[in-house]
């Protein structure tokens, strides 16, 4: 070897060969090339099924007449205003909740906050079509409690209230829903510093005025943001309508999809009529984005500085009473009818001793073969599309995050795994079904249809926690196992894997939870062989069989709760949150 | 081993970090790679150990392409080492389990790994620390760590990314001192990444000192200091003055004081305008006669501003003829007042021409 290295790099270096470059490849691509494939076959192929069969006669051929079908007839074009009613009102309702209880507990010296924080977080943990239930218990026509009060109260023959109807599904909606407004609006009064209200104090502005000037101009963003994910949620919600809207007789987008699928079903139709929602959540998800992440408000990308709790004097009386009222509609008027109506012979004979029983619960959990399997289904297939939403995001993020595909393959990548983020569940589940009816990929009727579609529904909660979680790694710690002579797999089995462990176990659970709950896109893809308890629990609302609704949700809500207890013990209290942020 | 690089090149997008980088590294040979951040010295080492491809080039080790633009063979496959800036030490692996990964892919018995780590463990003084875990480490203790898991599997080359640029400056001088005891120890080939130049000047055998991807001057640590080719090396390698100097009947003319081109290396008939380097310490400060004596060069000048930093005295002296003041350094016990009129006392051999 030449001591020059001028001279050195004179002389000419051998040409590539075959042989080389199969010596130098990374014969650990078949992973990634798995998940990729995967991700097509979950996100892509239904989206693109879905468009095609909307343009589809039975026969195969292509024709409009779906759209014509689907938007020829007053009583579909009924549904898409009752449905744009519903997710305004709803929205508007979840303001007047949400607003001042976030201010409350963010900015004020009001007492009971720990109350009302426990309760709001309770609101999350109810699925919101076991609310609808509570709330047919309470403001059903002629039995429901709140209606037998006020027959009792005022001796009028019958109740004032009927649940059945819009005002009743706007209410249910917004109380399950107020819990979004609340966190956005609450970590963005969290962001506005004591000093900033001060500078307008400090110019002779009042406390009203400080607010409609300065504070409220600065977490408009968020309102507008939260506003607009409560309108998508809404609109895209199937359990409460199907609950309250059918029985009303009236009809919502999502409730008219299913009625689209009784039999015989009308794929084509049904996806034609799914456009609008789809093509909506799409616009609103980056109207939302846009609004949420302006860089304009510096106070909202800012540090907070000092903070000083308002205070309220006799004011935080009638504050408290407001968040009371709000935490009841939608935490403790529901909660404990459910609890008693879990745990009584019969819901209607009221809160008296000798009514309770346990015989309900043990019948929904180990006497009745359908609610049995129902559950053992509930975990197995949350379990399941867990671990594969879980697995395939963590390679996603790993590929993307570590550049193994190239730049803009892994920005196709992410994007395709955060889409599921803005497909409405039902929407999903009639391109599942568009997309896996047949051969060669006949899935329906499997519990792997389940399984997949929550995966998929689910995959970008997974996806935002692994690709931070990997974005926490150096890569020179896998570096430093290839040096060494590990294979990229081996690094990510003996280093990142471990290293990963909780970060991995966390969003297992966040997928989990809403895995167990799932009922928009199981309705349209169960069988009766693969029941889970959602279904269940929507199949039977029919038979009026309330005490056993209400111990079919009790259980969900039991599931839920360990869960999220096991999430805390395992990651600490604001893995939660994560979720919401992310 | 040898290793040798041949016009290797690597562009990010349209930015070229690394360009036309030439090296051979001889057996057991210390070499580091020397220039301020974003030089492509880091990039280069990334190719080395095949992180990176090149986008034009080769690398070579023993006689066989290991990198081109068409292909690079993995890292796994060079049997290369590294020592990152990060350290990389897996925290959820024991001091021992960490020293042992490298053999355990080795495929070694586990009677061998355990007597090697031991014993190299030994060697870096961290035997009581086997069992614990790297967040329960001391920065120079994980220094040691990666050190002794990069030297264990007896690499054919280590790589050095900024190993010491962690650590406080005690802790970075004893480890310097450090890494050259073991390269002297175990004969181990190594490519030693740093922006530090005393790290460089006591670690090497010889530098690449680099600047925006490209070499400007390789050689030894003595060789760079005394006789630095470019500008920029005599800059970077230690503090300089540069004087401008005009071809003149007598001699190269600096303003101050002339040389004859001879002296300076130069042709006799030497045209064209050259720049030349002065270190500070190669100026002796004089008071009173202004003669010079045997072929040196003297120049009357006053005292600007001085500072005293307890190893030496940092003058500036403005020489007569000179738009810019000198930077001299002195001995301790040599003191000038500012405003003092003092001789600037240059032997021509201290002059360097740089290109």
């Amino acid at each position: 070897m030449s001591a020059r290295p001028e001279a050195a790099a004179l002389a000419p270096g051998p040409s590539v060969s075959l042989r080389r470059r199969w010596r130098d490849a990374d014969k650990s691509a078949w992973v990634w090339l798995v998940a990729i494939a995967l991700l097509l076959l979950l996100v892509v192929n239904p989206l693109l099924r879905l468009l095609v069969v909307s343009f589809q006669q039975p026969d195969g051929s292509f024709t409009v007449a779906n759209y014509v079908a689907a938007y020829s007839r007053a009583r579909y074009l009924e549904a898409l205003g009752h449905s744009l009613v519903l997710g305004v009102s709803a929205g508007t309702l979840c303001l007047v909740f949400g607003v001042p209880l976030a201010w409350a507990l963010s900015r004020t010296d009001m007492p009971g906050k720990g109350l009302i924080w426990v309760s709001i977080l309770g609101t999350f943990i109810i699925p919101p079509y076991l609310g609808a239930v509570g709330w047919i218990l309470l403001a059903g026509p002629n039995a429901g409690w709140l209606n037998r009060a006020a027959v009792a109260l005022t001796g009028a023959d019958k109740g004032p209230f009927n649940i059945y109807s819009m005002p009743g599904l706007v209410l249910v909606t917004a109380c399950y829903s107020f819990p979004y407004v609340f966190m956005f609006t609450k970590s963005a009064l969290d962001l506005v510093s004591s000093e900033m209200e001060d500078a307008a104090n400090i110019l002779g502005a009042g406390t009203l005025r400080t607010m409609r000037s300065v504070t409220l101009p600065l977490v408009l963003p968020a309102l507008l943001g939260a506003f607009i994910l409560v309108f998508l949620e809404a609109i895209a919600l199937f359990g409460s309508p199907a609950l309250l809207a059918l029985p009303g007789r009236f009809h919502v987008v999502t409730t008219q999809l299913w009625q689209f699928f009784e039999y015989p079903p009308k794929v084509g139709v049904a996806a034609a009529y799914a456009m609008p929602l789809l093509c909506v959540t799409v616009l609103l998800f980056w109207v939302q984005r846009r609004l949420t992440s302006r860089k304009g408000y510096v106070a909202l990308t800012g540090k907070g500085g000092e903070r000083r709790p308002v205070q309220l004097g006799a004011w935080k009386w009638p504050l408290l009473g407001w968040c009371l009222f709000v935490c009841t509609l939608s935490f403790f008027l529901p909660m404990v009818v459910i609890c008693q109506a879990a745990l009584a012979k019969a819901w209607g004979r009221g809160f008296a001793l000798d009514n309770l029983t346990l015989a309900n619960l043990r019948f929904t959990l180990f006497e009745n073969t359908l609610t049995r399997n129902a559950t053992i289904h509930t975990f197995l297939y949350a379990g399941a599309a867990a671990l594969i939403a879980v697995l395939l995001a963590m390679v996603v993020a790993y590929v993307v995050n570590r550049e193994l595909v190239g730049r803009r393959v892994g920005g196709v990548l992410s994007f395709l795994t955060m889409a599921p983020f803005v497909i409405p569940g039902i929407v999903l589940a009639i391109g599942f079904y568009a997309a896996y009816t047949h051969a060669p990929l006949l899935l329906y009727g499997t519990a792997w249809i389940l399984i997949l579609a929550f995966a998929t529904r689910f995959l970008p909660i997974a996806y935002a926690n692994s690709a931070a979680s990997i974005r926490s790694i150096h890569p020179e710690l896998e570096d430093a196992v290839r040096i060494l002579g590990g294979t990229r797999l081996t690094a990510v089995r003996r280093v990142v894997l471990p290293l990963l462990k909780r970060s991995l176990a966390g969003a297992f659970i966040l997928v989990f939870i809403p895995g167990t709950r799932e009922l928009s896109s199981a309705i349209f893809l169960y069988s009766i062989n693969t029941q889970v308890l959602s279904v269940l629990l929507f199949d039977k609302s029919d038979e009026g069989n309330f005490e056993m609704l209400a111990s079919i949700g009790l259980v969900l809500v039991v599931i839920t709760v360990a869960l999220i207890l096991v999430g805390f013990r395992l990651l600490g209290r604001d893995f939660m949150l994560r979720r919401t942020a992310a | 081993m040898s290793l040798v690089l041949r016009h290797v090149s690597r562009a990010f997008g349209g930015v070229t970090a690394v360009d036309d980088f030439n090296l051979a590294l001889e057996e057991g040979e210390l070499v580091s790679l020397l220039g301020p951040s974003g030089c492509g010295k880091t990039t280069t080492l990334r190719m080395i150990a095949g992180f990176l491809a090149p986008t034009a080039g080769t690398i070579e080790m023993d006689g066989e392409v290991i990198s081109s633009p068409e292909s690079v063979l993995p890292p796994e496959r060079r049997r290369m080492s590294m020592i990152f800036q990060s350290y990389a030490i897996w925290p959820n692996m024991t001091v021992a389990e960490n020293v042992g990964f490298g053999l355990e892919l080795r495929k070694l018995a586990s009677g061998e790994i355990r007597r090697r780590v031991d014993e190299i463990l030994g060697v870096v003084q961290l035997g009581a620390l086997r069992d614990r875990y790297p967040a329960e480490l001391s920065g120079g203790q994980q220094q040691r760590v990666a050190l002794a898991r990069s030297i264990v599997v007896k690499p054919s080359l280590l790589l050095l990314d900024e190993p010491l640029s962690n650590l406080d400056a005690n802790l970075r001088e004893e480890m310097r001192l450090e890494i050259r005891r073991l390269h002297d120890e175990f004969k181990i080939a190594m490519v030693y990444v740093t922006h530090d130049q005393a790290e460089a000047m006591v670690t090497s055998d010889r530098i690449v000192v680099m600047d925006k991807g490209r070499i400007e001057q390789i050689d030894a640590p003595f060789e760079l200091y005394a006789r630095p080719r470019t500008r920029f090396v005599a800059g970077f390698i230690g503090r300089t003055n540069f004087l401008e100097g005009k071809p003149a009947a007598h001699g190269v003319d600096f303003g101050a004081f002339a040389v004859a081109p001879e002296a300076l290396g130069l042709e006799a008939r030497q045209r064209d305008a050259v720049v030349v380097s002065l270190r500070p310490q190669s100026i002796q400060l004089l008071r009173g006669e202004a003669a010079a004596a045997d072929g040196r060069c003297r120049a009357r000048g006053v005292v600007q501003r001085r500072s005293y930093l307890g190893e030496y005295w940092d003058y500036q002296v403005l020489l007569h003829g000179l738009a810019e003041p000198l930077r001299v350094s002195t001995r301790a016990h040599e003191v000038h007042e500012a405003g003092d009129a003092v001789v600037a006392d240059i032997d021509p051999a201290q002059l360097t021409v740089i290109r």
